[in-house]
């Protein structure tokens, strides 16, 4: 059968988790310590919007192409998102071509929902017409090296790629849509939210996961934040429990590293307004 | 991360240039690098033009489906995918018959380069990503992989190095873009292995006469000589002379 699993042999697991015991990591790390991050914007030219982010060693290009489309009857004067995302078989030994999974489909609807939850989108400005026409935006999110916490290196690079993103301006003349290319608009992004990730190891709750600890993990906590400190997606995954004050400690840290990923964020791609 | 490669021999001027100024038997601004993924057991990025292609490489592994194995070798399997933001039209995630074919003919393509009689019941994955797509996708494709197995460490008798030639506007020209190949009379991708010129890749899409057909032939070999030491430059960057 094939392993889903990376394997983790028993004497690096014994390691990472009395290092982590005596709060340290194997790789020199704080607890509350992000890898080293770096975003680049405007990767793919024929994307109206891109970005490649690197946490540590996992690595992810994000795409957006517009299209015109009919909004959801239940919200006729609302722009859509659609998210998508391929753990390709080239970004893991694990990652199997086909369809994506259950892992790859978590990936897309957590990001979906920090994205849309927070507002940071104003998705009332990608209507064009109420009823009939509206924008659609696709996020493309395509994972090339798998090294630990997608969640995070996902939504930083789907948030960089919204700011890079430029539709062209769209005019109504005689119920016609008149798109002009030469006067691209950047997006009514109104906010910023990221995402934390933390994996429980022992007793500790460590933050950004990488993939050894992702692999000895007994439970994982995703945190998405907008820029005031409110909370706008949560998702706990693995297998074991967290408790109430696990949960707390990891809203206390997220509220304090989301300003430090927004001012990240900004030295590479300032938001335009 | 990247480091550009200005290729100056590729400047000749001509007196009757192409659209985007190159001379017939010159190839858009090609950059390759070698070992750029951490996961994978080889990688290359390369970039031709407005093209952007990443190809990693897994294995000898051991074939998990078990009526791949082969008792004597290793089989080689190529999946080439274009990411769905890498055309101007959003493509639908997931093989279409294009890439599907395009993935069969790189395997056969890369195929007589590999020693795979060393690693008998195992498998060599080959995933080419086309990140950004305009014209010759395939031909890079197997350019960059050709590096990622040897990244990778694969023993191989010689690289694989492919390049298009084709007829634009009655005349016979090298490396067409996305544009010439939409307008252009015939395409032929051609792969070769460059140290005695066997061609492992041949296709032809449009019409030409047996002489413009050995012009073209001869044109594009010439394109993959070329490519092929831009090819050697990015391992020898990797891994020292």
């Amino acid at each position: 059968m094939v392993n889903k699993m990376d394997i983790v042999p028993e004497i690096i697991r014994e390691n990472i988790i009395n290092l982590i015991n005596k709060k340290e990591r194997a790789d020199g790390r704080a607890l509350d310590e992000f890898r080293e991050i770096f975003i680049e914007t405007g990767v793919i030219r024929k994307a109206e919007g891109s970005a490649r982010v690197k946490l540590g060693n996992t690595q992810l290009i994000v795409g957006i192409k517009p299209q015109i489309g009919e909004p959801f009857p239940d919200t006729p004067g609302t722009g859509i998102i659609i998210t998508n995302s391929e753990l390709l078989p080239m970004a893991s030994p694990t990652f199997e071509p086909g369809p994506p999974d259950e892992r790859s489909i978590e990936l897309s609807r957590v990001v979906d929902r920090c994205i849309r939850e927070s507002n940071m989108l104003n998705l009332e400005k990608l209507c064009l017409v109420e009823g009939s026409s509206v924008w659609l935006l696709f996020i493309d999110l395509h994972i090339i090296d798998y090294d630990g916490n997608l969640f995070d290196a996902a939504v930083l690079a789907t948030v960089a790629a919204l700011r890079d993103t430029k539709l062209p301006t769209a005019k109504i003349e005689e119920e016609e849509i008149i798109l002009d290319y030469d006067n691209p608009q950047p997006l009514p992004l109104e906010d910023t939210a990221l995402m934390c990730t933390f994996a429980k190891i022992g007793d500790q709750m460590i933050l950004d996961p990488s993939l050894d600890e992702e692999e000895i993990l007994t439970a994982r906590l995703s945190i998405g934040m907008r820029s005031d400190g409110t909370i706008c997606a949560m998702q706990k995954g693995g297998e074991g429990p967290l408790t109430k004050e696990d949960i707390l400690k990891a809203i206390n840290i997220t509220k304090e590293k989301i300003p430090q990923l927004i001012e990240e964020l900004d030295k590479n791609i300032p938001q335009t307004r | 991360m990247i480091i550009i490669i200005t290729p100056d021999e590729f400047k000749r001027v001509s007196e009757a240039a192409r659209e985007d100024g190159r001379a017939p038997d010159e190839i858009r601004p090609l950059k390759i690098e070698a070992g750029i993924l951490e996961r994978a057991d080889g990688s290359s990025y390369l970039e031709l033009g407005g093209n952007k292609i990443l190809v990693a490489v897994y294995g000898p592994r051991e074939a998990q489906i078990k009526r791949l194995q082969r008792p004597d070798r290793a089989v080689i399997r190529c999946r080439y995918n274009m990411a769905p933001f890498s055309v101007e039209e959003r493509k639908r995630p997931g093989p279409d018959r294009r890439s599907v074919e395009i993935s069969k003919i790189t395997a056969e393509a890369l195929r007589p380069a590999l020693i795979l009689e060393k690693f008998p019941r195992s498998v060599i994955d080959v995933f080419i990503e086309v990140l950004e797509a305009e014209g010759g996708t395939r031909c890079a494709g197997i350019t960059a992989a050709s590096v990622a197995l040897a990244d990778a460490g694969m023993p191989m008798k010689d690289m694989v190095v492919a390049c298009a030639a084709g007829k634009v506007n009655g005349r016979i020209v090298l490396d067409l873009s996305e544009e010439e190949d939409k307008r252009g009379e015939a395409d032929i991708p051609v792969a070769i292995l460059p140290r005695n010129k066997e061609i492992t890749l041949l296709q032809s899409d449009g019409n030409l006469t047996q002489e413009e057909f050995e012009e073209a032939l001869d044109l594009a070999i010439k394109g993959c000589l070329k490519i092929n030491k831009i090819q050697k430059e990015a391992l020898k960057r990797k891994y020292g002379e």
